[in-house]
């Protein structure tokens, strides 16, 4: 093969990792970034004060959980600044079939989330009738086989252990990429929770919106918090950053395997060179170069093989990227079984900091396998490399 | 002579290694070159002739005896002053050339004034000047691989000449020539040597070379045989 054709061959391999190392790391921050808008915008808001006993991750925490909030949030939560949310497990039967679910109490009029909880009062009086009316998630729907004006009958206990049992109509039925306000879970108006949980003016935790989190923030303590454990922003996506974390692992291996490939080429293409010019470095040292300057040579021969790259990986690698961006890469359904927000696409996002970062790391790795083989340069004995000779 | 020298050459020995042993390729070299000499080295295969042009444009040091080029002790120079030796004050012609087959007949001239980072319109009246002595202006943009031999020989030859250095090694310069172009860029180079006053060595066994000599050293064994100075005769 010719050195123009080895030439554009490692040219073409670099400037696929090169987009294929953009693509990867677009991806992952556009999921990053999707993922925590959805999960503040449907599950979390901008923080969370939570009862001292409550532990999402532990559902039997649920029972002992709840207590009406601190008197000072009570001013915040009257003004629309924070939304009260009461928890309890329960029991369903769509179809005479038993799931377990929680069962959430929201209200109906609440902004805050994205949970369409004013649909519970959309409901005519006819179709409602005694029920309970319940928003729930696609998903939720899907594995209960419900639809819109479908009833349920729901078993709870209350606060004294009593169990109790109604029927819950499903007044909407909503579509979001956060699975943990659909899987399993019913919404319906706090009030009614609280009447059948016995647990009046009660919740579980309280959400902040943004202007309340910032004040909260500096002061988890705020005399509004009372007792309440305070979660802010960084720590309720701590989830989705441990998993984003896991997946950049991954593909840093493909990414970092992508790369070595294409600077073992670039590293083979310049032993090579560094072998078969012998006699052009001896006359490059003949005529007056110093050895030194001749490495340079060689080494800045071999970084322009980045260069090309970068180039050429702009020239296809721009329109196709930005192509991604605008239509999205669709996601399998099965996805959301991990239980963490994925939307129907992932928007790759592209910084400016992620270019620059890449353009800077192929290119320095290019400069260093360049160099290795061109060291072997200030070792030559002119009088050989004059003759073509192994050095 | 020795007020007028360019190349002094003093005991110059040089062994290398071979097998467990060493393999003396010149053995007490004595000689002086002065300025303006048309001289040449000439021996068989393997007398030591490339080993002593190799030495004198300072790629190579003496084992023993000191060589003396230009005023520098070649043993003496660190790899960074030898290579100023050679970008400033010695030209090279090889047997295979040696051009670098990207770049144009120009751009071949050119590239040892570009080590002395003269500037661009310098470099360029220089460049021409060179190829005009050597009569390729004409061919100035085209890629060594056009040319013929002959032509090549004579882009070396501007390519050495065209930093105007005292001295000019040109190791078996005619030996992928023919006859007619051997006899041509031989008689290019004493032009120049008459013009310029540059001093010239030459390592060749070239019978056509050997007639324009002024000086002829003969080389055996890695030793001086004797020497001849064919214009006096």
């Amino acid at each position: 093969m010719g050195n123009g054709k080895r030439t554009w061959l490692n040219v073409s391999v670099l400037s696929i990792a090169f987009v294929v190392i953009i693509f990867f790391n677009g991806m992952l921050d556009g999921w990053n970034k999707q993922a925590k808008t959805d999960t503040i915008a449907w599950e979390t808001g901008y923080g969370r004060l939570s009862h001292p006993l409550y532990d999402p991750y532990d559902p039997y925490t649920f029972s002992e959980s709840h207590e009406v909030p601190p008197e000072g949030l009570q001013e915040e939560i009257t003004a629309g600044h924070a939304v009260p949310v009461l928890l309890t497990q329960a029991s369903a039967y769509p179809g005479g079939r038993l799931i377990n679910i929680v069962l959430k109490g929201i209200d109906p009029a609440q902004t805050l989330l994205e949970i369409p909880s004013g649909q519970m009062d959309s409901l005519p009086p006819e179709v409602r009738g005694d029920a309970v009316p319940a928003v729930i998630g696609a998903r939720m729907a899907r594995s209960a086989g419900l639809d819109t004006g479908d009833r349920m009958i729901v078993r709870w206990r209350d606060v004294n252990g009593v169990f109790d049992a109604r029927d819950v109509v499903i007044a909407g039925i909503f579509h979001t990429n956060v699975p943990t306000v659909d899987v399993s879970q019913v919404w319906i108006p706090l009030e009614t929770l609280q009447e059948m949980t016995g647990m009046r003016g009660e919740s579980t935790y309280v959400l902040l919106d943004k202007e309340l989190a910032e004040k909260t923030e500096p002061a988890s303590g705020a005399a509004y918090a009372g007792g309440w454990h305070y979660t802010n922003l960084d720590a309720l996506m701590k989830d989705i950053e441990a998993v984003v974390e896991a997946k950049s692992g991954g593909m840093m291996v493909i990414s970092i395997l992508l790369l070595c490939i294409a600077l073992l080429a670039i590293f083979d293409t310049q032993v090579l060179s560094v072998f078969r010019r012998q006699k052009e470095i001896g006359t490059y040292i003949a005529l007056g170069m110093t050895r030194g300057r001749v490495v340079t040579v060689f080494t800045i021969e071999g970084t322009i093989h980045a260069l090309l790259a970068i180039l050429l990986g702009s020239l296809w690698g721009i329109p196709l990227l930005g192509w991604v961006q605008k239509t999205g890469i669709p996601m399998p359904e099965m996805t959301d079984q991990a239980g963490l927000a994925v939307g129907d696409k992932i928007i790759p996002a592209y910084s400016m900091a992620l270019i620059l970062t890449t353009v800077v790391l192929v290119f320095i790795t290019s400069l260093i396998v360049s160099y290795l083989p061109a060291r072997k340069i200030s070792k030559m004995q002119p009088t050989e490399a004059l003759k073509g000779k192994l050095v | 002579m020795k007020n007028n020298a360019i190349v002094t050459l003093e005991g110059v020995t040089k062994r290398f290694p071979a097998g467990k042993g060493l393999f003396t390729a010149l053995r007490d070299i004595n000689l002086i070159f002065g300025k303006g000499e048309f001289a040449g080295i000439v021996g068989p295969s393997g007398s030591g002739k490339t080993t002593l042009l190799n030495i004198i444009g300072s790629l190579d040091t003496p084992t023993e005896g000191a060589a003396t080029v230009l005023g520098k002790r070649i043993s003496d120079l660190s790899q960074k002053q030898a290579a100023l030796l050679r970008n400033e004050g010695i030209g090279f012609i090889f047997q295979t050339y040696n051009l670098l087959p990207v770049y144009s007949v120009y751009e071949n001239v050119e590239f040892a004034l570009l080590l002395q980072k003269i500037n661009t319109a310098e470099r360029k009246q220089k460049v021409m000047e060179a190829l005009e002595w050597v009569g390729l202006a004409d061919r100035a943009h085209a890629r060594p691989s056009t040319l013929s031999g002959g032509e090549c020989q004579r882009v070396a030859i501007a390519r050495a000449m065209v930093k105007k250095p005292a001295l000019v090694l040109a190791d078996e310069p005619s030996a992928n020539l023919d006859s007619a172009n051997s006899h041509h860029i031989v008689q290019t180079m004493k032009k120049l040597n008459r013009e310029l006053g540059t001093t010239f060595l030459f390592s060749t066994h070239d019978e056509k070379v050997m007639q324009y000599l002024d000086r002829i050293i003969y080389l055996k064994d890695g030793a001086v045989d004797r020497e001849e100075y064919p214009q006096d005769s």
